[in-house]
């Protein structure tokens, strides 16, 4: 067993550790910091196989950005978590169950003597960069994909934003404008009072016009 | 013992297990429910980033580049949902999301 195998096998046994974790967390936020353990051993294993940009780009996308997002959102509501507990456990066999069986139908597929591939390193491949090969591909043969791409995510970015973003009724805000545009007659009404004397009972109907009027 | 194809495809297979038994435990939390798809598609991207390695053939991983970018814009507009869902409902659980009589 060389040291290769030994580091798939430590980095495999975290990543499911952490992905069970993930799924059996009672709070959501050690649930969030157990996935983004898990992220971070599965970018260990695909440095063992080489794909050293994809690997930086979990890290950098799903556990600086991704999770982080999680993390914030987590935070920010608040849920009751001992509701959502409720019965957690009563599926269990039967997801048990599916899960033994996704899982043991593919691993007896892929342990058979089926021809799997040997590993193709072309000549020179130690002297190649990954990054470089990926983006002559990206920016060369796939290039139209990844501007779609690119317009997901800007269509994503907006999408989010535009879902999230409300006008609050109870904040009182001045018009900019309306305070620029405004005159001094607006500002104050002259009005006609009749005057009363003293000692002398004020008029019983008041007129409508003696109530003070201020527009602004 | 040398690593082969298999261990790396038997190890995406049950990282996938696992997060289809944690959408089944956590059926009433949005939010888990969301980790748990995450966790699928990175399981997912492991299988072809292995059979891009064995085959020798850079077009899977660039396939992998474009599902973390799916990936990121689903998740981002799946948490905005949610923080609406919660802003009107006060509540993520998913028992209680019955508006449409489903």
């Amino acid at each position: 067993m060389d040291i290769k195998t030994g580091f798939f096998y430590l980095f495999a046994a975290l990543l499911l550790f952490a992905a069970f974790r993930v799924i059996t967390a009672r709070n959501p936020v050690y649930a969030a910091l157990y996935l983004m353990f898990a992220f971070f051993q599965a970018a260990a294993i695909w440095m063992l196989l080489r794909a050293e940009f994809l690997s930086i780009t979990l890290v950098l996308v799903y556990i600086g950005a991704v999770m982080v997002l999680f993390l914030f959102v987590v935070m920010m509501l608040d849920v009751d978590v001992d509701s959502l507990r409720q019965g957690f456990w009563k599926h269990f066999p039967l997801a048990a169950t599916v899960g033994a069986v996704i899982a043991f139908e593919m691993v007896a597929v892929f342990s058979r003597n089926i021809r799997l591939p040997e590993p193709v390193v072309a000549a020179g491949a130690a002297q190649v960069s990954n990054t470089k090969e990926l983006g002559k591909l990206m920016y060369g043969e796939y290039l139209y994909p990844l501007e779609v791409a690119a317009v997901i995510l800007l269509v994503a970015m907006i999408a989010a934003i535009a879902l999230t973003l409300r006008q609050r009724k109870d904040t009182k805000y001045v018009s900019p404008s309306d305070q620029i545009r405004v005159k001094a007659r607006d500002r104050m009404t002259v009005i006609d009072m009749p005057a009363t004397r003293a000692g002398e009972a004020p008029v019983a109907e008041a007129p409508p016009a003696a109530v003070e009027g201020n527009k602004a | 013992m040398t690593l082969t194809l298999g261990h790396f495809l038997s190890l995406g297979a049950m990282l996938f297990a696992l997060s289809v038994i944690g959408i089944f435990l956590n059926r009433k939390n949005l939010i888990v429910l969301l980790m748990a798809i995450e966790l699928m598609l990175l399981a997912v991207n492991m299988n072809f980033v292995a059979f891009s390695h064995y085959l020798g053939d850079m077009h899977g991983q660039v396939f992998v580049f474009f599902i973390l970018t799916v990936a990121a814009a689903e998740s981002a507009i799946g948490l905005a949902l949610l923080v609406l869902l919660f802003r009107n409902k006060s509540s993520i659980n998913v028992d209680e999301l019955n508006a449409l009589k489903g």
